[in-house]
């Protein structure tokens, strides 16, 4: 089997534009989270999200492009463009043929969606823009960085709910760890924050009307976000050969359902998502430094999370550093992993561990080292990344340090 | 302004050129339209004069609708202007 490696990142999400802002914001504890910008907000309960702001899609995309790309496509060719110029990748030839595209994503081009069903329902037109179909579909992301990049190989996308991207990314590493691809781009975008999308997640009544504060006891629910993380995989003889930087190295995932629940989430379930990756990377627990939580700030997650956790280190559990960025760049959904990973890139590579922020009171069912609130530097050479998404699909993927 | 060059301003738009480069008797392909762009000009035609453009891209030559140049083009949102009149 092949040994995978991250040899490209990029991002662009509430908390920066690119990798370089996002960690910067990261390490300063900073909340990418704030008062929604949107038609008929003064509609919704919920007034909050973690939306990029400043962003002008004029000039990065030709007139075609903006025809036919809903902002998560935009996203998504926005973070793929830095994720490959960092790799320094030209595809051509048997690269080309062999490389692909998995992306994780779960609402589709919501905005689209929302912004047609105005037009038809509420003005009445019985009419809609041509390319309202290839704009909402879900692959619309992957197809455009296919076209963009020349990647002729395995290209979809994935949907899990919030366990999108770890889907995604752990289907990437499988490809290039058993020799299909020796290149796949991966991550996931999600654009869910219009009018309708949030009026959705407001129907569900778990979503905090003042803050993201995951594992604090006083937490009241999730924030959504919006954004894309995406990353190039890339088998490790491949990438030495040509001197590529290597980020970090996949070592390994596992993927598990509950098939209990379409919304509780499950100790177990999560518990063997963590054990599975790590036995799949062949690490022991007690190397284990850093857990990028899933972290949702939701009482039903957090705790599971948790309590899954300690189940699975027993007393290891205490060592180590378990943390949730949501409460800075807020629940990307099905983009969520992708962002996410950023931050175990950046444990592993610079030694540096994003906080969870918005800590304001221990939580005895959470009793673990949250990194409250302020990052700090510590040497990791193993961090896992968990997603446990609605429906009870877990993934949780192994990294180590190169 | 005339449907006609209503209507060659809005395939000037879509193939990105001057008006004065849009001729009666230009393809479509001779204008670099291809066939994205020409399900997006019917819809802006539509959209400009309130009609309905009996166009089906799964069978363009089937259609009543002729598209063989631009000024078949024109005849025939003329015929369906006159009509809705």
């Amino acid at each position: 089997m092949k040994r995978v490696v991250i040899t490209g990142a990029g991002t662009i999400n509430a908390l920066g534009h690119n990798v370089a802002q996002t960690l910067d914001a990261m390490r300063e504890g900073r909340c990418g989270i704030g008062a929604l910008e949107m038609r008929d907000v003064d509609r919704l309960a919920v007034k909050i999200g973690a939306q990029v702001k400043g962003f002008d899609p004029e000039g990065l995309f030709n007139r075609q492009q903006m025809s036919l790309f809903d902002r998560f496509t935009q996203f998504t060719l926005i973070a793929a463009r830095e994720a490959i110029a960092q790799a320094g990748l030209e595809f051509s030839d048997e690269l080309s043929a062999r490389s692909g595209v998995v992306l994780g994503n779960s609402g589709g081009g919501m905005t689209t969606l929302d912004d047609n069903y105005r037009t038809v329902y509420e003005d009445g037109k019985n009419r809609v823009h041509p390319f309202v179909v290839p704009k909402l579909m879900n692959n619309a992301a992957a197809s455009h960085v296919s076209m963009e990049f020349n990647l002729k190989g395995p290209s979809f996308t994935v949907a899990s709910a919030c366990a999108s991207s770890n889907h995604a990314m752990s289907t990437a590493f499988q490809m290039v760890h058993g020799g299909l691809a020796p290149v796949m781009i991966t991550g996931g975008s999600e654009s869910m924050l219009c009018f309708g999308g949030v009026k959705a997640w407001e129907g569900l009544r778990v979503m905090s009307k003042d803050a993201c504060r995951p594992f604090s006891a006083n937490r009241n629910g999730m924030v959504q976000g919006e954004g894309a993380g995406i990353f190039v995989f890339e088998e490790y003889e491949h990438a030495k050969a040509r001197g590529a930087e290597i980020l970090a190295e996949v070592a390994g995932f596992a993927m598990t359902s509950d098939a209990s629940d379409i919304v509780m989430p499950s100790k177990r379930g999560a518990a063997r998502a963590i054990s599975g990756a790590m036995a799949d990377a062949k690490i022991a627990p007690d190397t284990v430094g850093y857990i990028n939580a899933h972290g949702t700030g939701t009482a039903a997650n957090d705790k599971t999370e948790c309590a899954a956790v300690a189940d699975v280190f027993g007393q290891h559990a205490n060592n180590l550093m378990i943390s949730s960025t949501k409460s800075m760049h807020g629940h990307l959904i099905g983009g969520t992993g992708a962002v996410e990973l950023l931050a175990c890139i950046m444990a592993l590579k610079d030694g540096v561990i994003a906080p969870t922020i918005n800590y304001e009171e221990p939580d005895p069912e959470c009793a673990l080292d949250v990194v409250p609130n302020e990052a700090r530097e510590a040497k990791v050479d193993v961090a896992l990344s968990n997603a446990f998404a609605f429906g009870g699909l877990n993934a949780v993927l192994a990294l180590r340090s190169v | 302004m005339s449907v006609k060059e209503k209507v060659i301003e809005i395939i000037a738009e879509q193939a990105v050129l001057e008006v004065s480069d849009v001729t009666p008797d230009s393809t479509l392909e001779d204008l670099g339209i291809d066939s994205l762009g020409l399900v997006e000009s019917i819809f802006a035609i539509e959209e400009a004069f309130d009609i309905s453009v009996p166009f089906n891209a799964n069978e363009p030559n089937e259609s009543d609708f002729d598209i063989s140049n631009v000024a078949s083009i024109i005849s025939g949102i003329e015929k369906l202007v006159s009509e809705q009149a």
